[in-house]
């Protein structure tokens, strides 16, 4: 059933932490009876549909819903007149700071249409086809307003302008009109000139990304059910079900009581949903119609409607000395935030050059405006598209001097007290130590064929803690259910299962994990920012503690001896030493079949803010071969080397490493959202919107380096996000390697890499 | 007294102070004296827009985590993930 091949972090062998155990909820995953977002049915039950702008920008003048309303089997339409008109509010309850008045107009539109799919209206029916018929009865009064979808252009003073009440924050003067510039950001520190004068070379390039989709291949989908009292049922699927029940409380004013949130199994989630986008309507469509209303998005509306990343434009200019000393670094990012203020920007700025130890640094970043949808958190949010300039001006820089690439890198690594490029001091991290990994792996050294190339990127990602609560619960038999409130997108009920074992030390087979709803466990904040496995699961580990303690004061009771007297050891309780008299040995199943007669229940609980997520590095080798008659990059071979801190379960933390690289790959040479004149989605949909599949990816080689974080029970660190930090870059570089051209805009796509190889 | 980087833009709106000492024992204690010194600090130091790094501990939440005489304190923005 399980490998042991785990060691602790201290030397200590550990018996199920670093196992690769089976997960526990892959035969329902594989056989199909998982129920996911959109399974979920009730008596009664109603569908949901979404109306959508047209227009990529458009004043709505008016919504006429009354034809809609008379067709038979039509039970409720509502529009932002339905929703609180609720003041701009920002608050941390999903991904980042969000405008809770944004959030609620890009759920429905108010007063204007801010992109092609914009939510305007919607309906609750009897069938599917009768709510499509009534969305087509809706009549909406647009006026078509100019838009602009690029970021530079959005820039310009003579743009569209999406918001008369957006005026540049962090700027002095402070702006007396309007525009789509929202906020002005920087880090850095020390004297850039002096560092630019000081350089032996200097490297200026000017990068460009496209949007991108999560993929996630579940679209968003939810039931809502209100009650004639009020009371509300959501459920669904989600990166948050408690971020679910806070944001349906706020934008539609209700008490947090009212609401009670069920999580469903969730399809991939990569930050795509930590927003509410359905739910606050199908809560509206099921308290106007006396219905449990269901709504599920088509592949179309994720598109159309849901949050990619940013597209961006970026600057980036490096100084190095002849030995390989950077003297300087500076970056400028501009970042798509979409139809309302918040792009990641802030976390380029501040994770760009975060590999590097640097005396002289800046990085400026603009949140600008345009017609696009709201964009959403993306694995690293932010990070990628700045480690793709980045990263392969870096690699400019190395060949311009004559330098390995990697050792360039060494000689410039952060390392534990180093000052981070965004201003404190690292703690322990082992960027340092992926770098030597890479250089010593076999796969640095293997011969390259014709046409192909070699590139090699780095990339960084903080991780963070944050609120989680668990409960165990041991049952009569001696069997165990662990219950958090986070939601399991990466396999952290396994993770969690053997955590519990390693501290009850009882089988991991014997212990259920599950996800409890919002009613039935503390407020947990949100699966998202690698922060599961090392916060929720410091809850676990301090439940199970909470749970050994119990067992030991049973123990004493049986017994009658004191508490200190008994030691738990191997899933028993002995006594602790000779002095404490002699018994046998007592089970966890013999102690909780006798719980009732020694205090009741035996339950360990624990809800705790987790601090001191160590932060991630990794560093990735990429070969690839070029086709120059077509411009077809395969990727022929990827090693992946990434600090994991501790692998509670070696093989979800590969499969983390091996799905970001494939997300990075597709990134880097073929997705790309494409508007077309009119300022609408052209590729909606997966034929269109090309996602790398299995054929067209080598095994990705995920490469574990452990540098324990000290403030995690076993050593653990979030491993989520940085593997899709560096892939986009160590593509480009090899690219280049093989082709000799340099790539600076996503993606490469085979029209793209032809067009350069033809010197167009 | 704990050292305090105020950042790019808290740096700005304090006039241009980048680095200052600050008797605290807490972060609460310290932001109150922020506040009491750069009054139009505030509403950006409530913000839940504003992490704080202690010592190299990003700390989102930040409130009545303990200070060291010596201590570091960075103000940053606030980084979650996805």
């Amino acid at each position: 059933m399980s490998e042991g091949n785990g060691q602790a972090k201290n030397g200590g062998g550990l018996h199920w932490v670093g196992t690769r155990s089976i997960r526990p909820d892959g035969v329902d995953k594989v056989t199909g009876r998982a129920n996911f977002g959109a399974d979920f049915f009730m008596p009664g039950m109603l569908t949901g549909r979404v109306l959508r702008s047209p227009h990529p920008h458009a004043r709505i003048r008016s919504i006429d819903a009354s034809k809609a309303l008379a067709l038979p089997g039509v039970k409720a339409v509502v529009t932002c007149d339905d929703m609180p008109d609720i003041p701009a509010e920002e608050a941390f309850v999903g991904e980042g700071p969000m405008n809770f008045r944004d959030l609620s107009r890009n759920c429905l539109a108010r007063g204007k249409a801010l992109y092609d799919g914009h939510a305007v209206a919607a309906v609750a029916a009897t069938t599917a086809a009768i709510a499509e018929q009534a969305l087509g009865l809706i009549e909406v009064d647009y006026e078509v307003l100019p838009h602009v979808i690029d970021v530079e252009a959005a820039m310009r003073p003579d743009a569209p302008v999406l918001h008369d009440d957006v005026f540049t924050q962090g700027v002095d003067p402070a702006p007396t009109r309007p525009s789509n510039v929202a906020k002005r950001v920087q880090t850095g520190h020390g004297d850039l000139d002096a560092g630019f004068a000081a350089a032996d070379v200097v490297v200026e390039r000017h990068f460009t990304t496209k949007p991108v989709h999560q993929g996630y291949i579940e679209p968003h989908a939810c039931v809502a059910s209100v009650s004639e009292d009020g009371q509300t049922t959501i459920w669904g699927s989600s990166q948050g079900h408690f971020m679910i029940r806070a944001y349906v409380a706020k934008l539609l004013a209700m008490d947090i009581s009212e609401i009670r949130v069920i999580p469903a199994e969730i399809g991939g989630g990569f930050g795509g949903k930590t927003l509410v986008y359905l739910e606050p309507v199908a809560v509206l469509l099921s308290r106007k119609s006396g219905r449990p209303v269901k709504m599920v998005m088509s592949r179309e509306e994720v598109f159309r409607a849901t949050g990619p990343t940013s597209g961006t434009a970026i600057r980036v200019k490096i100084g190095a000395k002849k030995d390989g000393t950077i003297t300087a670094a500076e970056a400028e990012c501009k970042y798509q935030a979409g139809g309302f203020p918040g792009s990641q920007v802030h976390a380029a700025a501040m994770t760009g050059f975060a590999c590097y130890s640097l005396a002289n640094v800046r990085i400026i970043g603009w949140d600008v405006c345009v017609n696009r949808p709201r964009c959403a958190a993306y694995r690293a949010p932010g990070a990628p598209m700045a480690a793709f300039a980045i990263e392969s001006t870096v690699d400019e820089v190395a060949e311009k001097i004559g330098i390995d690439p990697i050792d360039l890198r060494l000689k410039n690594a952060a390392k534990s007290n180093s000052q981070s490029s965004y201003g404190p001091q690292f703690r322990e991290i082992g960027y340092i130590e992926t770098l030597k990994a890479a250089k010593e792996h076999p796969h640095y050294k293997a011969p390259l064929g014709p046409n192909q190339g070699r590139g090699i990127a780095s990339g960084f990602w903080f991780n963070i803690g944050g609120e989680s609560s668990a409960a165990i619960n041991v049952n009569e038999d001696g069997t165990a259910v662990v219950a958090t409130g986070s939601p399991d997108i990466g396999g952290s009920r396994a993770s969690m299962a053997l955590m519990a074992a390693e501290v009850l030390g009882i089988d991991q087979a014997r212990i259920r994990p599950i996800v409890a709803d919002t009613a039935s466990i503390g407020y947990t904040f949100l699966t998202g920012g690698s922060r599961v496995t090392f916060a929720t699961g410091m809850a676990v580990v301090e439940s199970a503690k909470q749970v050994v303690q119990q067992l030991r004061e049973r123990a004493a009771k049986i017994w009658d001896i004191d508490v200190d007297a008994v030691e738990w050891k191997d899933g028993e309780a002995r006594p602790a030493g000779s002095n404490a008299g002699r018994f046998e040995p007592l089970s966890l199943k013999d102690l909780a079949a006798m719980a009732g007669k020694t205090g009741g229940p035996i339950i360990g609980r624990s809800a705790l803010n987790a601090q001191g997520a160590g932060p991630g590095f990794g560093t990735h080798i990429c070969d690839v071969e070029i086709d120059r008659e077509t411009g077809k990059v395969t990727i022929v071979r990827y090693t992946a080397v990434q600090d994991v801190g501790k692998a509670i379960h070696p093989s979800y933390v590969e499969g983390q490493i091996q799905g970001g690289v494939a997300q990075g790959i597709g990134w880097a040479l073929n997705e790309e959202y494409i508007y077309g004149d009119d300022g609408r989605l052209q590729n909606p949909g997966f034929l269109d919107y090309r996602m790398p599949v299995a054929s067209d990816l080598p095994m990705i080689d995920a490469v574990m380096v452990e540098v324990p974080n000290p403030a995690h029970p076993y050593g653990a660190r979030g491993v989520g996000e940085v593997p899709i930090v560096p892939p986009m870059a160590a593509v480009a570089n090899a690219i280049y390697r093989a082709g000799g051209v340099r790539m600076p805009d996503l993606p490469m796509s085979p029209p793209r890499l032809l067009a350069a190889l033809d010197g167009d | 007294m704990a050292r305090v980087v105020l950042g790019h833009e808290l740096g700005r709106l304090a006039g241009g102070d980048k680095t200052i000492d600050v008797p605290a024992r807490n972060v609460r204690e310290l932001k109150a004296a922020l506040v009491e010194r750069y009054p139009q600090l505030a509403p950006l130091l409530a913000s839940d827009g504003l992490a704080v790094a202690i010592d190299g501990d990003i700390v989102p939440d930040a409130f009545l985590e303990p200070l060291r005489p010596d201590s570091e304190v960075f103000f940053l923005p606030a980084i979650r993930g996805g």
